[in-house]
């Protein structure tokens, strides 16, 4: 077990190469801030399906496409594909992918699913079991919508706490070749629940989960919040960073320097009326697809730890009254160079 | 994390921004208020017509149902609820709507599962109820009231 | 002045509604179940009806209104049936309502499409 350390981490015995990453976004996410940065902004959310569900499976199938592409591969050479999406049964990215004839290895982890499967396909390649492994990760804003709140059409108001589902879809090419931006390790997170049951005030229900990930991550590796230039949440949004940062200050470290939020960075609140920010798996996957992968590239960015968040319900849980647990995997990336 | 529930739920308060309350109740007393002033308008039009009173309100709220339904369907009614939220949900304009949407939404599970099943995941409560509650005013009314 | 009463009532209907949700954090759904099950009971005991007299559609037109409707139609039930009127009164009242919004739901089904937003 030399590759662990403490309770939640493992650091790889060399670098697990992010060989390309694709984004397949829908208009409303393309004019957002980021909107110029995606591989593909869709004028149509329906993608040309005939219903939400299959338009995030249309996403998914062109992000893992796209991504294949990207990184000079079939998508068929793959060893193993892991995907997660929001719907119920992982449909979003059964349908999606069912056509790759991949290992296909499906995960539910709410609106971590991106980190889950970076780090998943990390230790496959790490422990060598695999030489490529391609993450998928995907949400769709109207699919959403329809299964966890209300009728699309139907006339309720979003309360200044909800969050705006991203609509979209991300992949990510792991390659046991080592050599530029690379995933070196991964701190696994926890299951916490705060006792949030307001499926309205997601940021609130995962902050304590990312801020127990974050801090967790610090005390296994030994490392100070320094050590990356910058630490980046997946989807808490504008009331969920607010809570991390008091969290993780509390614990005795200092992010409010270095800590970014996807939820924030894709979408303009003022402009889109995206209240808390943005949410779903896609959120933090296209951001850090578009985004961040590509600033590391240019060395802008060096060193981050990538934290997708998630909170784990579904409609029946809330209405039984359950409260709801979060959930946040970190991973470090680094550009190794070469 | 060593923060008490409690404690938490207080941080979140906190943090979390409130619903603009006084905004909210003007815009939902204007467009709410003038959903039934038309309302009220229709109804002397189909007096003048000729209708008795219980005619005319019958054919009020066919007229607003269809009104609803069909900006439900053009996919405006939502918009208006954005904006007027209770002053567009309240008026039976907004019963109208909690079935036309999910009847269109669902289509695609089918005509019995999706429409036929799902018209009422939002209305269906408010029948269930309304005619309870009818039935307990009747007991009532049978043996201590008229 | 009753389009003005109409307005100022109905609005004020709405308020009580506005604020609920706000407040509490009901959903609208919810909201919908308490004015209609509130309206049944208001016009149960006879104050309702009182009210739809000076402010006309500004009490009909809300939801309350349709519970009173429901109350309404039991209480005629009972007088000229007796008591199984306490079965058939309720949805008797309703049936044109939840009717034309059946229909009219249905057939929007078959027109419309469900659009992003």
């Amino acid at each position: 077990m030399t590759k662990r350390l403490g309770k939640q981490t493992v650091l790889f015995s060399r670098p697990v190469g992010i060989l390309a990453t694709s984004s397949v976004v829908g208009p409303k996410e393309g004019e957002g801030p980021l909107g110029s940065k995606f591989d593909v902004v869709l004028d149509d959310p329906m993608a040309g399906a005939d219903s939400w569900e299959k338009a995030e499976s249309a996403l998914v199938k062109q992000s893992v496409q796209l991504c294949a592409s990207k990184a000079g591969m079939e998508t068929a050479n793959f060893d193993y594909l892991i995907a997660g999406d929001l719907l119920n049964q992982s449909t979003g990215s059964i349908f999606g992918v069912r056509d790759t004839n991949v290992p296909y290895l499906g995960i539910f982890g709410a609106c971590s699913a991106m980190g889950e499967g970076l780090s998943i396909g990390g230790m496959l390649i790490d422990g060598g079991f695999a030489d490529n492994v391609l993450v998928s990760a995907s949400s769709h804003f109207c699919s959403a919508e329809k299964q966890f709140r209300f009728p699309l059409e139907f006339g309720a108001q979003r309360p200044p706490t909800s969050s705006w589902t991203v609509t979209g879809a991300a992949a990510a090419a792991l390659t046991s070749k080592v050599g530029g931006v690379s995933v070196l390790g991964c701190t696994t997170g926890k299951m916490v629940d705060m006792g949030v049951t307001d499926a309205n005030n997601m940021g609130a229900a995962m902050a304590g989960a990312a801020a127990d990930t974050i801090v967790a991550h610090f005390k296994d590796t030994g490392r100070s919040p320094h050590y990356y230039d910058a630490i980046i949440t997946g989807d808490l949004g504008y009331i969920g960073s607010d809570l991390l940062l008091q969290m993780v200050d509390k614990a005795g470290y200092q992010i409010t320097h270095n800590h970014k939020d996807c939820g924030i960075e894709i979408f303009d609140r003022d402009r889109q009326n995206t209240l808390a920010g943005g949410s779903g798996c896609a959120c933090s996957g296209v951001t850090f697809a578009a985004h961040f992968y590509e600033e590391m590239k240019a060395g802008r960015l060096s060193k981050i730890l990538f934290v997708p968040t998630g909170a784990l319900m579904s409609p029946v849980s809330v209405q039984q009254g359950e409260s709801i647990p979060g959930i946040a995997h970190a991973v470090i990336i680094e550009n190794v160079g070469g | 994390m060593d923060i008490s529930k409690s404690h938490y739920k207080k941080m979140v308060e906190k943090a979390s921004p409130n619903s603009r309350l006084g905004a909210n109740c003007a815009k939902a007393f204007v467009v709410g208020g003038l959903i039934c002033a038309f309302g009220q308008v229709l109804n002397s039009l189909y007096m003048f017509w000729g209708a008795n009173a219980d005619q005319a309100g019958t054919y009020v709220a066919m007229s607003l149902i269809f009104l609803a339904v069909l900006l439900t369907g053009l996919g405006k009614y939502d918009d208006l609820a954005t904006f007027a939220g209770a002053g567009s949900g309240v008026p039976i304009t907004g019963f109208a709507n909690a079935m036309a949407a999910p009847a269109i939404e669902f289509k695609k599970e089918g005509y019995i599962f999706g429409v036929g099943a799902k018209m009422f995941i939002i209305a269906g409560p408010v029948i269930v109820y309304g005619t309870l509650a009818s039935m307990v005013v009747g007991v009532f009314y049978f043996f201590f009231g008229g | 002045m009753q389009y003005l009463w109409a307005f100022l009532v109905g609005g004020a209907i709405c308020v009580i509604g506005q604020i609920l949700i706000d407040k509490t954090k009901l959903t609208s759904a919810r909201i919908l179940v308490l004015f209609v099950v509130a309206g049944v009971i208001l016009g149960g005991i006879g104050l309702y009806p009182r009210l739809a007299e000076f402010a006309g559609a500004g009490a009909t037109v809300p939801l309350p209104g349709f519970g009173n409707l429901l109350a309404k139609g039991v209480k005629q039930e009972i007088d000229q049936v007796g008591a199984i009127g306490i079965l058939t009164g309720g949805l008797k009242a309703s049936a044109a309502g939840v009717m034309a919004a059946v229909a009219l739901s249905f057939l929007a089904s078959l027109i419309f499409e469900p659009k992003s937003k």
